[in-house]
Order: structure tokens, then C-alpha cells, then sequence
């Protein structure tokens, strides 16, 4: 494998482009691996990563039904942000958030990391409070970078938004998140799809798991299209068809349901929009970006009811199309080149789980709402401890599927038990 | 846009329409055992294909519907009262 370097790039660039190998292997799958990743998206990848660099696990196979790449991991609006309050989930999207910041040197892969700031809209004196409070306990808790702005720093920073004092709901303020940005999606999902290769993992595409063999408490084997995998230990990482497996695996119910999210992004235009910028007002929610490209990036809310369906509907079009006119005014004439809907994995407090299961050798990744893109790293990184020492370490010690037993909600919006209000 | 045949005001878009959510659930006994409130109100079966579930017609009858819906082509089977009395009715029972 020829590494990323400006000298390899040069001398590629004199020799014709010539010498660049392909990014990982496209093996047959063995019969028998240590571990057996279930889900090739951001979330599977990077566990097969750290578990072979941090913890020397290297006889490992990630299945994908697909091709990496072609699930949520494609579909997801970018945005990596770590403006948590509640205890458990401020921790780990900060430590998400430090991974992310050396990601590309440590795949060796230009994840395209924009540190660009994160700027979510506040709209009244109340919101000014609560993101107030909020953005304190992240200062006290390690996470340096939480500011509220007031409106003349908000509109300097961000000269076109629609500050119209008899706007609906006029800007008074800002809550910021400097060291928050945005990432090159689909370069994450290479990135750690070739790092993982390089350490001997086996990447099987086209190889969607289709039954599981059970044997007293434990999972002997996995079904599939290209024959019985045995594995030591198993992980599903599977986003929005973790029920469907679960269900497979003869387990019963989980607290997730299956809804789907739409993004949408426009025609490329100049440089317009150097930030993230966010916009959640009652029922309308927005986020907007500008990507490499010069598209515009942006999304809302859930299309509302369950669905394990990959396409959006109307109605969330026009939503999203309102919010961003009553936002950004100046987007008026743009076209919207492509919109879609990815089936994300929603829980019922809006946080996630990474804990073992009620058989031995199974461990579960989901649980992940609007949120997986940015957890990516630190996601990987817990579950492939979990999975090599067999124990929760005291980062993900509430993020089981107890924690409801116990009375205990990570509910960060304080929205209760309905999935698809935790958007 | 799915289209849902309301038994009272007849075909309607969705966006009339709010979402419930899983009708399959039956809630326990107020004073049944902690695990049986836990079971309901926080584990789902999650079904891809056909499920039963609410919605209300919040812009139409206003009331509570069940509906039986294919959560991966969202056709949808029937659409019934959530209230069980009121679906004899429209049933022409008494």
C-alpha cells in the first residue's frame, strides 16, 4: 500500500499517477475469525480499527450487506460537534471530538476535518438561559470551546441571516462551538476501511448476515450469502436494522425504533457560509453547511413515523424548504440538486448503547438517533474496548441496555420515552 | 406522501395526520410490576413489514386511528377507531 504523502504525491504526479494500489482488499471470507464485525458503515470500520491497533486483534472480518459507504455513512449531514451537557455523553462526544482532530494523520487518509465552528440559533431570552447553563457545564466539564455570542459578534461572524426584527422568530444570540465543524463523509469511511485493511482485516462486501446460529447462550455462527462464518466474539453495529438482526438472533424487543432522516444538498455555489449554522425553533429544525464543493449542505427533522424505507417524503421537503427561507433568505433561488433519507437507529431517551448482550460472545453498537457521524471515533474506540476486554470501561458504564431499569434516562433534550421526538 | 383512508372524512395525505406510534402495545395495570411498565414503555418490537400503529387526525376528525401499515413500502392494509367501541359502530354492530 502506497502511503499519503506530499512526496508520494509529487512523484505519482511525475510518474504518470501510476504506482497507487488499490485501497483495501476485496477478500472471500474465511470460515472462522476472532472477531466478526457486523455493519461496514463509520461505526463497524472503526471498530475493527482500534481493535486491531489498540488492542492487537488482527483475525477480525467487518460484513457489509452492501458496500462500505452506502448506508448512513453517505447519507449523514457531516456535522462533528461535542455540545453535550448531560454526564456519559459530554465525556464521550469530547473524546470523540480530540479523535477527530487527529484522524487524518492517524489513517493517514484526508478526512478533510473543518474545525469551521458550530452555531446554533437562539431566539429568545429563555433559550439565551438554557444554552447558558448548558454551555457553562460543558466550560467545567472539559470542553473548552463553548461560547454564546451576542447579536453584534453573531453578525459579524455571520453578516446573511435573516435578523429582521419582526422575523417570526427574530435572532437574539448564538450558542458556539468553535473547535466543531464539519468532515469529508465518505473520506472517513475510506479512510478507515483502508487503515483497517492495512492491519490484515478482512472488509467482505455484498455479504449481508442472514441468519444466526445459536447454541445455549452464545452465537456459534453467522448465516450469510457467502457461506457460515464462525467467530469468537460478534458485534452488530448495523444503525437502523439492528431490530432486524436482534430479531434474528431469537432476542426479542430493544428500546429503538427504526425512523428515517432526510439531507438534502444544493447546486455548488461560491463560498457562502463558513460556519454550521442551526435553527431550532418549536416544530421547525434546521442545519445548513457549505461543503468542499461549494453545495449546501442541510437537513430537519424525522419524517415523523417509523420507517425502514431509504426515501424521504414531500411534506419534510417543504418543512426544511421553509425553514431555510425564514434563516437564510438568500437561498431563495437555489436549486436542490439531490435530497434522500437514511433509517437511523432511534432510542428512547436519544442515546446511544455500547454494552454486551444477553449472550456471551454478542456486543451491541446503536442506539445512535441524529448523531452517529460525529461519534464515529470514539464509538469505534469504546466498542473494540469493549469487545477485546470483555468489560465496560466507566466511559460507556451507563450506555447499556439496563440503564432504563435502573430509572436511569440520558435524555439530552428532555423529550421522554418517544423516539421520534429526539431529533 | 402516503395517503391514509380515514374511516370518518374518507382518503387524506399524511401530513393531516399525527403519528403515534407502536398500536401493538398494551399498557399494563397501573399497579402492575415495574417490569411490565419498563416493557412497555420502553422496548419495541421495531417491525419491518407489516405493523399496527396510531396516528390521529388532528386536522381532520381529530380522532385516534389504528392503522396497519407496511413499514418498508408504507402500503397501507386498514385503518380503524382506536376506540374499540366506536370501530362496532362503523362496523354496524350495536
Amino acid at each position: 500500500m502506497t502511503r499519503f504523502s506530499g512526496w508520494n504525491v509529487f512523484w505519482q504526479g511525475m510518474t504518470g499517477q501510476k504506482g497507487w494500489a488499490r485501497q483495501w482488499r476485496d477478500p472471500q471470507p474465511k470460515s472462522h475469525y476472532d472477531v466478526v464485525i457486523v455493519g461496514g458503515g463509520l461505526h463497524g470500520l472503526a471498530t475493527a480499527y482500534y481493535l486491531a491497533s489498540n488492542h492487537g486483534i488482527r483475525n477480525i472480518a467487518v460484513l457489509e450487506k452492501g458496500w462500505v459507504g452506502g448506508g448512513n455513512a453517505g447519507r449523514n449531514t457531516t456535522i462533528v460537534r461535542s455540545n453535550y451537557a448531560q454526564p456519559g455523553n459530554r465525556e464521550f462526544y469530547e473524546h470523540s471530538l480530540k479523535l477527530w482532530e487527529n484522524l487524518s494523520h492517524d489513517l493517514n487518509y484526508n478526512v478533510m476535518f473543518s474545525q469551521r465552528s458550530h452555531i446554533a440559533l437562539l431566539h429568545s431570552p429563555g433559550a439565551i438561559d438554557a444554552a447558558s447553563r448548558n454551555y457553562n457545564t460543558m466550560r467545567l466539564t472539559g470542553t473548552p470551546d463553548a461560547e454564546i455570542w451576542d447579536l453584534d459578534r453573531l453578525k459579524q461572524a455571520v453578516p446573511h441571516l435573516n435578523y429582521a426584527a419582526d422575523a417570526r422568530f427574530p435572532i437574539m444570540g448564538a450558542a458556539v462551538q468553535t473547535r466543531a465543524g464539519t468532515a469529508r463523509h465518505d473520506a472517513v469511511v475510506w479512510g478507515y476501511a483502508r487503515a483497517a485493511d492495512q492491519l490484515g482485516i478482512d472488509i467482505v462486501q455484498n455479504c449481508g448476515v442472514t441468519g444466526v446460529v445459536r447454541e445455549a447462550g452464545r452465537i456459534t455462527a453467522l448465516e450469510t450469502p457467502r457461506g457460515r462464518i464462525t467467530a469468537g466474539k460478534i458485534g452488530f453495529a448495523v444503525a437502523g436494522n439492528t431490530s432486524r438482526l436482534w430479531t434474528m438472533a431469537g432476542l426479542g424487543r430493544l428500546p429503538i425504533e427504526s425512523h428515517k432522516l432526510q439531507a438534502f444538498v444544493s447546486e455548488p455555489l461560491k463560498p457562502l457560509l463558513d460556519q454550521v449554522v442551526v435553527f431550532g425553533m418549536g416544530g421547525s429544525h434546521f442545519y445548513i453547511s457549505q461543503s468542499d464543493k461549494g453545495g449546501m449542505v442541510f437537513g430537519g427533522d424525522l419524517d415523523w413515523y417509523k420507517s425502514y424505507a431509504q426515501r424521504g417524503n414531500l411534506p419534510i421537503v417543504q418543512d426544511v424548504a421553509e425553514a431555510a427561507m425564514s434563516v437564510m433568505p438568500c437561498l431563495g433561488r437555489v436549486k436542490l440538486l439531490r435530497h434522500w433519507a437514511g433509517v437511523v437507529d432511534m432510542s428512547m431517551d436519544g442515546s446511544h448503547f455500547i454494552c454486551r448482550t444477553p449472550l456471551d460472545n454478542l456486543y451491541l453498537n446503536t442506539g445512535w438517533n441524529y448523531g452517529g457521524f460525529k461519534a464515529t471515533p470514539a464509538s469505534g474506540w469504546w466498542f473494540a474496548d469493549l469487545i477485546a476486554n470483555d468489560r465496560p470501561a466507566p466511559m460507556i458504564a451507563n450506555f447499556d441496555l439496563k440503564r432504563f431499569e435502573r430509572g436511569l434516562q440520558i435524555d439530552e433534550r428532555g423529550a421522554g420515552p418517544d423516539p421520534k421526538l429526539h431529533g | 406522501m402516503i395517503r391514509i383512508p380515514c374511516p370518518f372524512c374518507g382518503p387524506r395525505d399524511h401530513a393531516e395526520f399525527s403519528y403515534g406510534g407502536d398500536g401493538s402495545i398494551t399498557y399494563p395495570a397501573l399497579d402492575a410490576p415495574l417490569e411490565a411498565w419498563h416493557d412497555a414503555v420502553f422496548l419495541r418490537e421495531n417491525i419491518c413489514g407489516r405493523q399496527v400503529e396510531t396516528w390521529q387526525h388532528v386536522h381532520g376528525c381529530r380522532l385516534w386511528l389504528k392503522v396497519e401499515r407496511d413499514t418498508m413500502s408504507h402500503e397501507i392494509y386498514s385503518v380503524t377507531p382506536a376506540d374499540p367501541a366506536l370501530a362496532k359502530v362503523l362496523e354496524g354492530g350495536e
